[in-house]
């Protein structure tokens, strides 16, 4: 059960290799989480995950196998949790890729790898998670969007319009769980040191995994449905969104 | 339904029905709904113990009167779901009282699965200890008659027992004969916490009711400075001759209703600040023998109906510990910190417990208890609460489960030493874990 301050008992992290969603794990972890389920491509790659949460105090630490581009597998994965792990509190939806946008912008199939990751994917998996956890009166599902969805970036449009369909999607779903006892909480970081930036220059106001964590404990705790990461970016989004098209295209952002 | 407790946080969702009678209770228990089913009064345990997320919450409230009073033996059979404001409007023109807790807006049912206690715990007991009997719907559907004599372990087990036994349906309970409806009070102000504490202990006997009103931002030389509140029920010749023709009179109204919708952070340091100096200094330093309302006395906060809305859609969570006596320095450690932290408390209680009584779960326990409201958000509350709960761990103490909505599970046994007690006999009333709840769930009971 989610208790009073946003403390949860059991987590569910699709995305397990995610940095992000580590160290969201493990924020949780050490406040109240006592079951963490990591779930993701390859097991192997989650093993090192899973040890450094059983080592921060998790009692219970699983590794699952799920594939966001498998859409078939993915009613089946979820049944599969519920039966296997109860109840679970909160659901975070960690899994993406950024993908090359060079590439993407001129191959259709590399550009439909990217949407299908990160929104049909999100999407096909959602639906029913969701429902399993309409059905259980409870529970919060966070799902990492990202800036880049806000307004779409001639260096990144591809990745951004994936975010956008799921930003987009959340937003509407957040607004057909109230009432549920089922809360939906959007995460929306600027740029992140993370596996998935590695190597790429970082943009300002960058970040780190621990930072998002930290914000995304506190948004659980003051009932928050959409954090910025850092929280100066929502003021300076605000104002980016109404920078004229021909100005905001040759920022370096 | 979407449903959560006084405070407003963790709401979940349950089917909720009205049973009208025994018969309904046992007709809903005996379907075995997928996810449970636990019983529910008027929702004034702070956290999720009258929750079952997903699963079936049957509201008493429908099941309300008095079905005998028996004057000569001061005793009344009621309906489980019947409210102690009720109670009181019926009752105290008869000459009759309960053991009461801070509100009138709690159900009988909900008094004893709490196993709740008032002012008068140190002359009194709970309202458990003044209940002679009780029917329960067991965890099978079976009904039951249960009396501390001869079934001693179920009573007892559903006394304090969190609506995990059963659904209690009727109560027969002792009532407290008095000759009016005013408190003959005395009103003392303290200037710190040991001159508090020094003040209860000695004279809190001579006393049926006492209660002391902490102010929690107070710092320094003042930290805990309070006020003491204390008397007992006015006789017919203490009260103004024009009273006297209808010394029972009992007709309390809300004076005013908080606005539904507010939003949080309203109640923040600033704003306690400013209301904690106001009550304290409107308090007399010291006023001997005045005639007050037992409402007044009582249940100052029914005057405004839905107050906990003020503390906006988050919500706020109620803190609540008993530690023995000999251990009035975690008391002291508490208030410091929380002073400390600045926590934004509205006037925290402080109270003497008497003797406990035989339930496995009751929360009273001889010492002190300090209660405080705290509003949802501030993001170093989830470390401040749990450094408070090892403080009173290690002092012998506990967290009262009608009030908490955040203990970790992993520290309920080492707070309430006979869960295993409690389990064991739960098993036997509810052997295919029938009833659930958030608070079940949440804490592994
Ligand atoms: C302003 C305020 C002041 C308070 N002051 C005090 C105080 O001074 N002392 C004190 O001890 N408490 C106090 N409380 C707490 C309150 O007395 C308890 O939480 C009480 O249990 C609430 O009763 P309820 O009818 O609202 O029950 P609910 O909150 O609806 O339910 C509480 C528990 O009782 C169970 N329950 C309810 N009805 C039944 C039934 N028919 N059969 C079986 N189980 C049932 C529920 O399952 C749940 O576990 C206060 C609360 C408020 C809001
Ligand atoms: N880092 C940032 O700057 C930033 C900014 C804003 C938003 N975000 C978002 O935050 C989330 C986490 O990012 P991160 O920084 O933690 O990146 P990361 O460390 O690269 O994690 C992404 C994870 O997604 C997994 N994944 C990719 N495709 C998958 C699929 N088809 N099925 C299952 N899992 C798949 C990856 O697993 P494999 O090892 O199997 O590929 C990887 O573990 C992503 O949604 C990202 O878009 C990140």
């Amino acid at each position: 059960m989610q208790d009073a301050l946003g403390g949860v008992q059991t987590v569910l992290v699709l995305g397990g290799g995610s940095d992000l969603g580590l160290a969201t794990a493990r924020r949780l972890v050490d406040d109240r989480a006592t079951t963490v389920v990591l779930a993701g491509r390859d097991p192997g790659a989650m093993a090192e995950g899973a040890d450094s949460l059983r080592r921060a105090g998790a009692r219970r630490v699983e590794v699952a196998s799920f594939d966001a581009l498998d859409r078939g597998s993915h009613g089946a994965f979820v049944e599969r949790c519920w039966a296997e792990y109860g109840d679970i509190d909160l659901v975070l939806v960690a899994f993406g890729v950024l993908g090359d946008q060079d590439v993407a912008e001129h191959d259709a199939d590399a550009a439909l790898a990217i949407i299908d990751a990160n929104f049909t994917g999100a999407v096909s998996v959602l639906i029913p998670l969701i429902d399993r956890m309409r059905a259980q009166g409870h529970g919060t599902v966070v799902v990492l969007s990202s800036v880049a969805g806000e307004r779409a970036r001639r260096s990144n449009f591809v990745y951004g319009s994936s975010k956008a369909g799921l930003d987009a999607f959340c937003q509407g779903m957040g607004d057909a769980l109230v009432g549920t006892g089922v809360r939906m909480m959007i995460v929306r970081p600027g740029f992140v040191h993370s596996k998935m930036t590695e190597g790429l220059d970082p943009a300002p106001l960058a970040t780190t995994p621990e930072a998002v964590a930290d914000a995304i404990v506190e948004g659980l705790a003051k009932g928050r449905e959409i954090v910025w990461v850092p929280a100066a970016l929502r003021g300076v989004m605000s104002g980016l969104r109404h920078v004229p098209r021909p100005v905001f295209r040759r920022l370096p952002v | 339904m979407l449903l959560s407790g006084w405070g407003g946080t963790s709401p979940s969702r349950a089917e909720v029905r009205h049973p009208f009678d025994d018969a309904d209770v046992v007709a809903a228990v005996r379907e075995r709904p997928h996810r449970g089913v636990v019983a529910r009064g008027l929702g004034r345990a702070y956290g999720d113990a009258a929750q079952n997320s997903g699963g079936l919450v049957l509201d008493a409230t429908a099941m309300r009167g008095v079905r005998h009073l028996d004057v000569e033996r001061a005793r009344a059979t009621v309906a489980a779901g019947t409210s102690l404001d009720d109670l009181m409007r019926w009752l105290l023109p008869e000459g009759f009282f309960l053991v009461t807790p801070g509100t009138r807006s709690v159900t009988v049912g909900g008094a004893i699965a709490s196993d709740i206690h008032g002012k008068g715990h140190h002359a009194d007991g709970t309202f458990g200890s003044n209940v002679r009997a009780l029917t329960l719907v067991d965890g099978t559907g079976t009904e039951r008659h249960l009396t501390p004599e001869d079934t001693p372990e179920e009573f007892w087990a559903t006394t304090g027992g969190m609506g995990l036994t059963g659904v209690i349906t009727e109560a027969e309970i002792d009532l407290i004969p008095v000759e009016t409806s005013m408190i003959l009070a005395d009103t003392e102000r303290a200037s710190d916490l040991d001159d508090l504490m020094a003040r209860m202990d000695a004279r809190d006997d001579e006393y049926r009711y006492s209660v002391a009103w902490i102010d929690c931002l107070a710092t320094g030389r003042s930290t805990g400075r309070g006020i003491l509140d204390r008397g007992d029920h006015a006789r017919i010749e203490d009260l103004k001759p024009a009273r006297r023709a209808n010394p029972r009179a009992f007709d309390p109204h809300a004076v005013i209703s908080a606005p539904p919708i507010f939003p949080s952070g309203l109640v923040n340091r600033w704003t306690v600040r400013a209301f904690n100096e106001l009550w304290f200094r409107k308090s007399p330093k010291r006023s001997e023998g005045h005639l007050v309302d037992i409402g007044w006395f009582f249940h100052p906060l029914d005057l405004i109906t839905g107050w906990n809305r003020l503390y906006g859609p988050r919500g706020f969570v109620q803190y609540q510990f008993v530690v023995p006596f000999g251990q009035e320095r975690a008391v002291q450690t508490a208030v410091e910190r929380l002073s400390l932290a600045g926590a934004p408390s509205l006037l925290a209680v402080l109270k003497r417990f008497g003797p406990a009584n035989p339930a496995p779960l009751s929360f009273p326990q001889p010492g002190w208890t300090l209660a405080l409201d705290i509003p949802v958000g501030d993001p170093t509350l989830p470390n401040l609460l749990d450094g408070l709960d090892d403080l009173v761990l290690d002092a012998g103490g506990r967290v009262y489960l009608a009030k908490d909505a955040r203990v970790r599970p992993e520290h309920l046994a080492a707070m309430y030493p006979r869960l295993d007690e409690w389990r064991a006999v739960r098993h036997r009333l509810d052997p295919d874990g029938t009833l659930r709840s958030d608070l079940a769930r949440r804490l592994g009971l």
